[in-house]
């Protein structure tokens, strides 16, 4: 059992759990994750590792609560326990020094972000980091991430927070020079916000790398489930990633397999797609 | 008496029939489908033994198991010495009396065989780990006293479970890493519940735990910690993390929502029991029309799985004939009993798709065989214009496993071959000193019998290495 030790309210339905975890923590790198299941009953529940220390043996996990499993996940009070965390799984980011970086951060993929445009950060590059949401509710981390950016740009779709529209809106100024020209641009959210970025910055080439969260089961390569097209060459998400060049992905394969357990009338209502 | 029976009277007996759960009931669930023998049987059986001298049965078990002696306190009625024979040479009796091909090892060259049919050694082994289980709740042989040794097993399946057993007996102090959330490997996520009841692993597992072995689930070597700190914390180490990546058939269509590895099927099925209702569970889909492509064990486990998940045509296509097909016979014919359909010397090309991103059907070509191959067996060469499409909603890729490099990746100096299965010498040993190896991240696919032969030869070799540590001192 893993301990959990705080449980804070980021945003309507989305969660930060400190759990006890001493080997993951220790062995943790940014951009690397855990799959968690809160009991028997649980799905497995791929989650980005949000922060670690390694001396207290704590992880941080960011979870948005969707469908039941991910319910009871972002349910557990301080001082209860997960059944099952394991990891670090997953390819940690690839860090180097790019000079100015662009961090583009759609809903809860900012969850996903923080840890990446941290160690970024501390590679010691320049950060501008663009959080979008539907309505300033929805906007996190917009504190902890200026604590090491250059600059924090918020955008909500309804206005209600910062500018008004997609996050697409700040990375275009940021391309045309109106804003400062990114040498790399990390992108984490909705696929449809992934694809948009991808296509932005193609024409430049520049850099773009997207985490992906495709359905998963057992995060060590064994069931293929997580397998996306890069490049034309399949790859398994959970081994190969979950980071890839974004200029690489097919992102409309993606789109397909994440709906695969949204209902359909002659099948099993499930709720495989998840977290992460 | 048994012992007042001529070798006349022995050859006299029939082979015992399993019984077996109704076809048409047991397609629809997921209760076991062997039933086990009764008492009278079991004894009648055994007394079919002809107690041979030459051990032939014995030589072509992976674990060595005592079988003629075994077998003879059976006929005597002794199920309780039965067990402790049968304890002695293996640690997973009540999985092995389930999922062995014993057609293919012990049984092949029992002398019965040569002249009508095989004792059924399997059916008895069972009988005696299942009666064991009702009758001595977990009673198991005392450990040799500590030694002092700490040793890693890396993967609870059944080589790392049978090489942590043997270990522990000797007195060793042994620590199970397992990637899952529960120990079994194979046995949880890989064999269908009704071939192998999961009771039936948490009970075998039970003892292990009992011996004194710590399972510590959760840990994934190579990422949640190195072999390299196994090698800081433990005096040797058997690594047998199993095969591990699924192999597709590359070919047009796979990414369609509906195609599954056979791995993820049954995992979904079998660890996360997605077959069971309830909420907050695993999905799976539950096909009209299921294919699955292969035609081994795993092959037959997923489209007997899909026939029970509600499939109406459960259909396997494979490209060669059931004469070269890899799966058990019993698989096979409990397959067909089910109603599963069986396409043979069909070949896929092409999986279709609807507008909406699902599998729609399937294109195939006919087969004949042609000259043997490298295998053996003879090739499968198409048929021209044979291509015909088939209809399927869900469709199970069951073609086979590749060398998964998580923990051999994270560790350079330990030799892997040119598919990057480990290489070991004939007891195990791997590149590096005190580390051992076996089960599927050797030998590729194979079966869980050959895995826990691979546990066992590797518990006696480290046990070895460990006296000469010892001795050097």
């Amino acid at each position: 059992m893993f301990e959990v030790l705080e449980n804070q309210t980021l945003a309507p339905s989305l969660h930060r759990l400190t759990v006890r975890a001493p080997l993951v923590a220790a062995a943790r790198q940014p951009g690397q994750f855990v799959i968690v299941r809160k009991d028997e009953q649980g799905e497995r529940i791929p989650l980005t590792i949000a922060d670690a220390d390694a001396g207290a043996g704590t992880i941080r996990l960011i979870v948005q609560a969707i469908g039941p499993s991910t319910q009871d996940i972002v349910a557990t009070p301080a001082g209860g326990a997960l059944r099952d965390v394991v990891g670090p799984l997953g390819k940690p980011t690839h860090l180097q020094k790019w000079g100015k970086v662009a961090c583009v951060g759609g809903g809860v993929g900012t969850a996903v972000l923080y840890p990446l445009a941290k160690a970024l950060a501390q590679r010691g590059n320049e950060l501008y980091v663009i959080i979008g949401a539907r309505s300033a509710p929805y906007v996190i981390l917009a504190d902890e991430l200026a604590e090491f950016s250059k600059q924090v740009y918020v955008i909500t779709e309804d206005g209600s927070l910062g500018r008004k529209g997609l996050v697409t809106a700040v990375l275009a100024d940021m391309l045309s020079g109106t804003l400062p020209r990114p040498d790399a641009v990390f992108a984490v959210g909705p696929v449809p916000m992934m694809a948009a970025v991808a296509e932005q910055t193609r024409p430049h080439n520049i850099p773009t790398m997207v985490s992906l969260n495709p359905i998963m089961i057992d995060g060590t390569g064994m069931c293929g489930g997580c397998r996306v097209k890069i490049g034309g060459q399949t790859k398994f998400a959970c081994v190969d990633g979950p980071e890839f060049d974004a200029h690489q992905v097919d992102f409309k394969g993606l789109a397909n397999r994440l709906k695969m357990y949204q209902p359909r009338q002659d099948c099993r209502i499930g709720l495989g797609k998840e977290g992460r | 008496m048994a012992n007042k029976l001529t070798p006349k009277d022995r050859l006299a007996i029939e082979r015992v029939h399993m019984p077996e759960q109704d076809s048409s009931q047991r397609a629809a669930n997921f209760s076991e489908v062997n039933l086990g023998l009764a008492e009278a049987a079991a004894i009648r059986e055994a007394q079919r033994c002809l107690q041979c001298k030459n051990r032939k049965c014995v030589e072509g078990c992976p674990v060595r198991v005592d079988i003629p002696e075994f077998i003879a306190k059976v006929a005597q009625g002794d199920f309780a010495g039965a067990a402790e024979i049968l304890q002695r040479r293996n640690v997973l009796p009540a999985v092995c009396g389930r999922v062995c091909p014993q057609e293919t090892q012990c049984e092949l060259v029992c002398v019965r065989g040569l002249k009508g049919s095989p004792v059924a050694i399997g059916h008895l082994e069972r009988f005696v780990a299942d009666w064991a289980m009702t009758h001595q709740n977990g009673q198991i042989i005392a450990p040799a006293a500590a030694t002092g040794f700490k040793v890693a097993v890396v993967g609870a399946g059944p080589g790392g479970l049978t090489c942590a057993g043997e270990l522990a007996r000797l007195g060793h102090q042994v620590t199970v890493f397992e990637a899952l959330h529960d120990p079994g490997g194979v046995l949880r996520y890989g064999i269908p519940e009704f071939r192998l009841p999961k009771r039936i692993v948490d009970y075998e597992v039970g003892n292990l735990v009992k011996l004194g072995v710590n399972i510590q689930c959760n840990v994934v070597v190579g990422k949640t910690i190195t072999l390299e700190q196994i090698r800081r914390q433990f005096d040797a180490c058997f690594v047998a993390n199993g095969a591990g990546l699924p192999v597709f058939l590359k070919i047009s269509g796979e990414d369609y929502n509906g195609v599954y590895s056979a791995n993820e099927f049954l995992t979904r099925v079998n660890l996360m029991a997605a077959w069971k209702e309830g909420p907050g569970r695993t999905p799976i889909i539950r096909g009209r029309n299921v294919v699955v492509i292969g035609g081994g064990n795993v092959a037959m486990d997923a489209v007997r799985t899909a026939r029970r998940l509600g499939a109406q045509h459960a259909m396997i296509f494979y490209r060669r004939t059931e004469a070269e097909m890899p799966a058990r016979v019993e698989e096979i014919k409990h397959a067909k009993q089910e109603g599963v359909e069986f396409h043979l010397l069909e070949s896929p090309l092409e999986i279709f798709g609807s507008d909406d991103g699902w599998v729609s059907g399937m294109k195939f070509q006919r087969m004949q065989l042609g000259e043997p191959d490298a295998s053996g067996r003879r090739r499968p060469v198409p048929i021209p214009g044979s291509e015909h499409t088939v209809e399927c909603d869900v469709v199970v890729v069951a073609v086979g496993a590749q060398a998964n490099p998580l923990l051999t990746g994270s560790a350079p100096d330990l030799e892997v071959n040119k598919w990057g299965y480990i290489e070991v010498g004939p007891d195990g040993a791997t590149s590096i000193p005190g580390i051992y190896a076996g089960g599927d991240i050797v030998r590729g696919s194979a079966t869980v019998i050959l895995a826990m032969g691979d546990g066992k030869t590797a518990a006696e070799a480290i046990d070895g290495y460990l006296r000469k540590l010892r001795d050097k001192g």
